[in-house]
């Protein structure tokens, strides 16, 4: 840490000269005074530097915080872990580029796992921009990391369909009514890795990504629930989903991973088994993503504990008058 | 007639699903009903367009304030629209390389993708990590301990926002792993609060909603609340 501020000396310049106005403030009208009537623009300039400086630290030293996998994030990984190659996997990316920070990464190592695995891959989406997502996954993973997985036998895009859970219920008795062609106007018929498939109950795994409505809660109530013992479903979640989906874990829900912290603690498990000498960064978003999250997490803390000592030091300073 | 049809498609397509469920002989009957749903769905977001399009060309043709907004998603979405209909720049596929149109309306480098790319994507992702300002702003301005529920739900969230972290491990590291007081190490409490007291609660909320729901709905099936077709 000391050898990067001396280096990058002039980053903590701009930082330090950026503040000076505040601590000129703070100087003139005292700590209490200046903090009680701070405008909120002082705030969102620290929150810039929290997230701003761990993002360059982080990408010039590679430098991540070590990550000790929950049950959660072991669960999920056991659950595509314990299939064959050759077993069948549904991925649903119900999520848009508002969520990518969050889940992009999950969504990245969920696809480097099955592709490491050789499950076949069939990919779908229920956001109306998930189709786009399952885009860059399949270019950022499986088009420049295993180009030996050949488009309709090992991996396909069946895109987007409009309806939400009603697309759900459908597909999980008969997936041809509702598909005819993949993302690319091909015939279901012409693809390979098509032929046999009428529901999605003969999916060995399904994994959905999700960032809200339709999601999780849609899959495990129309998919899950009336078909227990066929369908097994694990899931990635924004972090304002994923205390709502506690309630089904673990029968309707058996993994789930919440927001980045879920997706660094999973990345970890599969770069621990997969990964080799030298993981791609591209491979360690998830962990990378996490330093911004404890400076930005450790600021909003100090910022409700400095209120709350302003919020009883002016009621104390009321009372006595 | 223009109640009592609407009336009828919602009691019928209800009464369908819910017997779809659970008699198996009427599951093909669910799946159509279904399916008509997601027709509709996909027709709503002709809809939608038509709505955008009508409000937007008001605002400019009356100059409210602010009507250049409007000219721009006009602008934006009859250019996204267009071209995304009309795969422009768009090679065919090498499936069907005499047809023009046989390519992917998505592709790398075509029109659509670089709209999407340079300016969907940036655009919707900027608003949404502008949260990180405004939460920030709010925990200073809001957040205060001034009751006693106000103490539990803000220690809560100490807990979660370290637990969420390297941070939380690090503080409480002290604790040995395999001792009786593993349980206070915030990373524990963290999976503790999370999957009992959230669950619980969640359950509690869900069960809740739940019954509502079935009320609701009935009384919509049955045609005893039509709210939902606006008013008369």
């Amino acid at each position: 840490m000391t050898a990067f501020l001396i280096g990058q000396w002039w980053l903590v310049m701009i930082v330090v000269i950026s503040l000076v106005p505040l601590f000129r403030k703070i100087s003139r009208e005292g700590l209490f005074d200046a903090l009680v009537s701070l405008d909120r623009r002082w705030i969102f300039l620290v929150m810039l530097w929290a997230v701003l400086v761990p993002i360059y630290y982080i990408g010039v030293t590679g430098d991540t915080f070590p990550e000790v996998p929950s049950a959660l994030a072991q669960a999920t990984f056991d659950e595509i872990e314990a299939l064959e190659p050759g077993d069948r996997i549904l991925l649903a990316f119900d999520y848009d580029p508002a969520s990518e920070g969050e889940l992009g990464p999950m969504a990245t190592a969920f696809v480097r796992h099955a592709a490491e695995k050789h499950l076949k891959m069939y990919f779908i989406a229920l956001w109306p921009v998930g189709l786009q997502m399952i885009d860059e996954t399949v270019s950022r993973v499986i088009e420049s990391d295993f180009p030996e997985l050949v488009y309709g036998e090992d991996y396909v895009s069946l895109g987007f369909k409009s309806g939400g859970e009603a697309v759900i219920k459908v597909i999980v008795t008969n997936i041809r009514e509702l598909y005819t062609t993949d993302s690319r106007g091909t015939s279901i018929g012409e693809i390979p890795m098509m032929e046999g498939i009428e529901n999605i109950q003969q999916m060995d795994l399904l994994v959905n990504i999700s960032a809200g409505y339709p999601g999780t809660k849609e899959w495990v109530q129309y998919a899950v629930t009336p078909y227990p013992d066929r369908i097994r479903l694990i899931a990635g979640a924004t972090g304002v989903q994923a205390p709502l989906l506690y309630p089904y874990i673990p029968n309707q829900l058996p993994g789930l991973l919440g927001a980045i912290k879920g997706a660094a603690e999973y990345e970890k498990l599969v770069t621990d088994a997969y990964g080799g000498e030298n993981p791609d960064p591209k491979y360690l978003e998830g962990l990378r993503r996490m330093g911004p999250q404890l400076v930005a997490h450790l600021l909003i803390i100090v910022l409700i504990l400095i209120a709350n000592v302003l919020f009883f030091t002016s009621r104390k300073r009321e009372a006595s008058g | 007639m223009k109640r009592t049809i609407p009336l009828l498609i919602t009691a019928v397509g209800g009464f369908v699903l819910i017997a779809a469920y659970f008699i198996p002989f009427t599951q093909g009957w669910g799946e159509s009903v279904a399916v008509w749903f997601d027709v509709l769905a996909s027709i709503a977001f002709i809809l939608g367009g038509g709505n955008l399009l009508k409000i937007h060309l008001k605002k400019v043709s009356d100059r409210v304030p602010g009507w250049g907004y409007s000219l721009i998603v006009l602008g934006s979405f009859l250019l996204t629209l267009g071209i995304g209909l009309l795969k422009v720049g768009v090679a065919p596929s090498e499936q069907y390389p005499a047809f023009r149109w046989s390519g992917y309306y998505s592709e790398i480098g075509a029109p659509f993708w670089f709209f999407y790319e340079y300016a969907f994507q940036p655009l919707t992702a900027t608003m949404f990590a502008m949260l990180a300002f405004y939460i920030a702003s709010a925990a200073f301005r809001a957040f205060r301990a001034k009751n006693l529920e106000a103490v539990l739900l803000l220690g809560t969230a100490f807990i979660i926002l370290l637990g969420r972290t390297f941070a939380g491990v690090a503080l409480t590291s002290w604790i040995p792993e395999g001792s009786v007081f593993a349980g206070l190490r915030v990373e524990n409490l963290t999976v503790y609060i999370m999957s009992v007291f959230n669950t619980i609660g969640n359950r509690a909320i869900m069960i809740g909603i739940a019954l509502g729901i079935v009320s609701v709905s009935l009384k919509i099936l049955l045609g005893v609340d039509r709210s939902y077709m606006g008013k008369e």
